[in-house]
């Protein structure tokens, strides 16, 4: 795949999206998990769904070519992620019905789009389950903005993400403003989703943010540490998982996810004969 | 500028439930207060209106001489929650980095240097004797050392009023002693302001300069000493009618 990827631009373009995503999906991952709000992620695919569907009816209909797809998925994320922000305001006390709310929303939409558009065609198949040649030039800018973006904000808001995740109230007490970084983050975790889709697809994006905090959990021992190791398996899935995807001629979404499950796997169990290992010496 | 609080006349209601009723005291500077009242008093309510974390319906509440709804919190004020144990077991961060959240407000967007900061956490962490844990898992202490953290947290800012919502809740009561000794050093030798909310009023008389007795309204603040020498009908009558002095039998 190298040879291919020194070729051939819209392949280059996959990989460098492949290894940004690899780096942003598990560090929003953390926080989001450390929240237990892992199932987030899965509700704003849906509503990028949605957006794409919608993409893809107006290019067929209207040919409307400024806005592309990803444009119009990146529109209703964004959107999604202020209305889930919302619903969390007002169900205080259960904040996680926000996520089955806009998820079916979300699905629900997709399907009149693409009924509208007349049908499941191969974008719609790409944007499902990624693809290894999807990203043009333009969408790759975006998606370094969207990484700039990112990369800063958490830079300079790390101390108070991090104590608004463990104990939002003593977070608020401390003078930090609560409403404005919660928007501000879950508006970063829609960029991300949406860049994230190009490369696993709607269906598997939450995997990404999870399964390497997932595994980076077992072997942490300090929240720093969480974050490190999640983006290490992060990049490691995808980088494995777009070569195998590419000469298997699958859809990098499985190759890649699978790839992370694995890792899991193995973590779990070098975990279990070391401490076997620790306990009998 | 003597008080720290004033609060006047402070009504408050959950919907139509009436739980504050015309609460008017004063926290002087320096003090060391001791907030009793049983369970559903309003307490942990009176509590979160000073906090700026429900808001105000009638009455007025005064935070180092501004309005609440002005004052904006800079480490002035820091606050150790009822339920600071309800933080979620497995979440992946050390004692250490606990106690740095204690620093966010004095943390400005550029960041100078971190060594003064690791300086202050372990300042804070020597303080409440849990030197040694600093790079432990939080999940993995016990429930009187997480406690503990969370003080470290509360006074690595050097906060003025530092608010203490039941505390020993979860400390075995050979700790509770130490954890009062621990409280009355921050109060003497680091001159920071004390509310302990409470409903052991047995231990907690013997620590405190002033005794803030709460139910729905106050029924007593003063001496604790005037306190400990009513009768205890006289006492009840003021506490409300479920009061019990709770003894310990060791
Ligand atoms: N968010 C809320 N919504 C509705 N009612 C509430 C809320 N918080 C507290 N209450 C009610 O207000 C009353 C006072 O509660 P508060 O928590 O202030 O009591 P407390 O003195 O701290 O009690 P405890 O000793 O049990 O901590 C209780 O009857 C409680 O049911
Ligand atoms: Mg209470």
């Amino acid at each position: 795949m190298l040879d291919a990827i020194l070729n051939f631009e819209i392949l280059r373009n996959t990989f460098y999206t492949g290894l940004i995503v690899g780096l942003l999906a598990p560090l929003l991952g953390t926080f989001i998990v450390v929240r237990r709000l892992s199932l987030i992620a899965d509700g704003l695919s849906h509503v990028t769904l949605a957006g794409i569907s919608f993409g893809l009816f107006m290019q067929k209909k209207y040919t409307l070519l400024a806005l592309t797809p990803f444009h119009t998925g990146i529109i209703f994320s964004i959107i999604g992620a202020i209305v889930i922000e919302n619903l969390r305001g007002v169900y205080k006390a259960f904040q996680e019905i926000a996520i089955p709310i806009t998820l079916s929303i979300g699905v629900g939409l997709s399907v009149v789009f693409i009924a509208m558009a007349d049908g499941i065609n191969t974008d719609i198949y790409a944007y499902l389950f990624g693809s290894v040649a999807a990203v043009s030039r333009s969408d790759l800018y975006l998606v370094l903005f969207t990484a700039v973006f990112v990369i800063v904000v958490i830079t300079f808001l790390y101390k108070e993400l991090f104590a608004l995740s463990f104990d939002e109230e003593f977070a608020t007490v401390s003078g930090i403003r609560a409403k404005i970084i919660h928007y501000l983050f879950i508006i970063m975790t829609a960029l991300v989703i949406a860049a994230s889709i190009r490369i696993v697809g709607v269906l598997l994006v939450s995997a990404l943010m999870t399964l390497p905090v997932a595994t980076a959990m077992r072997i942490a021992k300090s929240f720093k540490q969480t974050i490190v190791y999640s983006i290490i398996f992060g990049e490691v899935a995808v980088i494995i998982g777009l070569i195998t995807g590419y000469y298997l001629e699958i859809p990098p979404g499985g190759t890649i996810v699978i790839t992370s499950a694995i890792l899991l796997g193995l973590t779990l169990l070098i975990k279990k004969w070391y401490l076997a290992y620790i306990y009998k010496g | 500028m003597a008080n720290l609080i004033t609060v006047n006349g402070v009504t408050h209601r959950y919907d139509k439930h009436k739980v504050l009723e015309d609460v008017s005291f004063t926290i002087e500077k320096g003090s060391f207060v001791g907030l009793v009242g049983p369970n559903g008093s309003g307490k942990t309510t009176i509590i979160k209106l000073i906090l700026g974390l429900e808001k105000l319906q009638k009455g007025s509440i005064e935070a180092f001489g501004k309005p609440i709804e002005k004052f904006h919190n800079k480490g002035h004020v820091s606050f150790v929650s009822q339920k600071a144990n309800s933080f979620s077991r497995g979440f992946p961060a050390t004692a250490k980095e606990v106690v740095s959240m204690g620093l966010t407000s004095k943390v400005s967007l550029l960041r100078p240097t971190t060594k003064k900061y690791e300086y202050l956490i372990f300042e804070a962490l020597d303080r409440v004797n849990m030197m040694e844990y600093a790079n432990h898992n939080i999940g993995d202490l016990s429930g009187g050392q997480q406690q503990r953290i969370f003080i470290a947290r509360a006074i690595v800012n050097n906060p003025s009023l530092l608010i203490l919502d039941e505390p020993t809740v979860g400390v075995d009561t050979e700790n509770v002693e130490q954890f009062y000794q621990l409280l009355s050093q921050l109060n003497e030798e680091l001159g920071i302001t004390l509310i302990l909310v409470s409903h052991d009023i047995g231990t907690i008389t013997t620590h405190v300069t002033d005794l803030l007795c709460l139910n729905k309204s106050v029924h007593y603040h003063g001496n604790p000493s005037d306190f400990e020498h009513m009768t205890d009908e006289q006492r009840s009558k003021i506490y409300g009618h479920d009061m019990h002095t709770i003894t310990h039998d060791h």
